[in-house]
């Protein structure tokens, strides 16, 4: 397994639709500042450092050569690491078995993007296969709707189900000053938001963002001198699966299923919504929030409507989800799962805010992307 | 390989989507366009610890991650460091007809380099250690092309 590992340091701008007071390069700075005031420490102390984002959503490749100045790499090794939506969770992963494996003691991750700069949509859609399925299939929105009809169809889950997730993390955001959508919603102005595509509607799907996320892992030795109470990493699981979207399974998530399976084996966790304090997860539009229960084993298959109208996912529920108010509230792609991460790990650390969830002891983050791809961290208060 | 095309048929696809792209100038660069285009200035700015002058400014000092807030004003001439005559032109790319010359620029006052074009005078006759000082467009929009080109002086 490596060297045990603990999270020290957390930093996150300000997101926003548009950050036009901030390059990119400023908003890596932003963000690498306030994680380095977060874990009390300087550049110094930082061995290594792991960026990513997409490069077509802004068009300039090498993020790791142009902005070394905000970033502070001048002289360390720093690698560039891009897998899509997960990007974020894999910098943080990236970064994990960097320090895990004794060849750096502290490591710092940065996820980052300027959505404003490009058309996200058109962008996004240049992942999809140029010569088979970018015609008939490609963008964020449509094959997460074509996932949720199926969910709706198998197990009677509702639009409204998925309208009660996107009304409880947008609200949630309210406590997040961080957040780049702050609004109160009710279910029924979900409901009545424009329909995108059959059955997402408006208000259930993400936005895109500008903003970037910095964390620093350190090994068990630093990380207990550099912080009073780290978040301990007890998992870091990546799993990937076939690339062409017919491949796909369409009524769970494959790579959830594996990735969370695995993930809970590293970590000894046996009951996910009783031992996990918060989760903080990947869930571009809330139809996931509803569908993706099932897969991460929160629940049989098809129950997850049950799950989401009990309340247990609210932040007076069992098992809050999103206390940050999640990916429908702040997408800067680049930067979205490793926020997963950072909120996770603040949480663990206390320092959540107004969005604090009391006495947190075991937290789950989650990355989403690619062509469903995910990663899961699991991190808890406690050695691993 | 040779005989590839009696197996296959070329079929190749014209790609559709044109991404329009755009770039925020930021906070620091931003204040030092803004100079340039109104004043007709060149500013640096200048490391509060190490002290290391930068053109164009930096976010943070590369060496010491300190803010850059100190500025100052550069006479705008500066040295030929290194150079290279284009002459073959690279459609959609050159910032004007072929031949030019562009150039590393030792910016008196700074410490580092700036690049840019060198103009009024024959490429043939520029050389590394020259003197140049900037010529500025009469019109100025806030871009790097405010600045006309860097030209010989004595």
């Amino acid at each position: 397994m490596g060297k045990r590992v603990g999270i020290v340091g957390v930093g996150q701008t300000h997101h926003a639709s548009h950050r036009l007071d901030a390059s990119g390069v400023e908003v890596i700075a932003e963000a690498v500042t306030r994680c380095l005031d977060d874990a009390q420490t300087t550049l110094d102390a930082v061995d290594a450092i792991i960026i990513g984002n997409m490069d077509h959503f802004e068009n300039i490749n090498y993020v790791d050569m142009w902005a070394v100045d905000g970033l502070g790499g001048c002289m360390k090794p720093v690698f560039k690491v891009t897998t899509g939506g997960t990007t974020g969770t894999t910098v943080g992963a990236a970064a994990y078995y960097s320090a895990a494996s004794g060849m750096f003691d502290t490591v710092m991750a940065v996820g980052w993007e300027k959505n404003s700069e490009s058309d996200t949509q058109a962008a996004i859609a240049t992942c999809a296969n140029p010569v088979l399925e970018r015609d008939p299939f490609a963008g964020a929105i449509g094959p997460l709707a074509t996932e949720y009809s199926m969910y709706m169809k198998a197990y009677g889950a509702t639009e409204e189900d998925a309208a009660i997730v996107a009304a409880r993390d947008r609200n949630n955001a309210l406590n997040n000053p961080y957040a780049h959508n702050r609004m109160h919603v009710t279910v029924e102005d979900v409901m009545n938001s424009p329909m995108l595509s059959y059955p997402v509607k408006f208000l259930d799907m993400c936005p895109r963002s500008d903003g970037a996320c910095a964390v620093i892992f350190a090994v068990e030795e630093k990380a207990k001198k550099m912080c009073d109470r780290p978040a301990w990493i007890h998992a870091s699981v990546v799993r990937h699966d076939y690339t062409h979207f017919g491949d796909l399974e369409w009524q769970w998530m494959p790579t959830l299923e594996r990735a969370t399976l695995q993930a809970y084996k590293y970590a000894g966790i046996t009951n996910p919504v009783k031992e996990f304090d918060v989760a903080e997860l990947y869930q571009p539009c809330s139809t996931t929030g509803v569908k993706w229960l099932d897969s991460m084993w929160f629940c049989e298959r098809g129950q997850g409507p049950k799950l989401i109208r009990s309340g247990a996912t609210h932040m007076d529920g069992i098992i809050p989800i999103n206390p940050s108010g999640g990916v429908v509230a702040t997408n800067p792609i680049g930067a979205t799962a490793l926020i997963r991460v950072a909120e996770a790990a603040w949480q663990i650390m206390g320092r959540a805010g107004d969005r604090q969830i009391p006495n947190v002891k075991k937290a789950l983050a989650t990355g989403f992307g690619g062509c469903s791809w995910s990663d899961v961290f699991v991190l808890g208060a406690d050695l691993p | 390989m040779a005989d590839w095309k009696s197996e296959v048929e070329e079929v190749v696809f014209p790609g559709k989507i044109c991404v329009p792209y755009s770039w925020t100038v930021g906070s620091t660069l931003s204040r030092w366009y803004v100079q340039l285009r109104d004043d007709g200035e060149i500013w640096a700015n200048r490391c509060p610890s190490c002290g290391t002058v930068y053109v164009p400014p930096k976010i943070k000092c590369i060496k010491c991650y300190k803010d850059m807030n100190d500025w100052v004003k550069l006479p705008g001439t500066g040295t030929i460091e290194t150079f290279t005559v284009v002459n073959k032109e690279r459609p959609g790319l050159d910032p004007k007809k072929p031949p030019f010359v562009y150039a590393v620029i030792k910016m008196d006052g700074a410490d580092t380099g700036m690049v840019h074009l060198i103009g009024g005078v024959e490429p043939e006759k520029v050389k590394v250690g020259m003197r140049v000082a900037p010529v500025l467009e009469k019109e100025r929009d806030g871009h790097i092309t405010d600045i006309k080109h860097f030209k010989p002086i004595a």
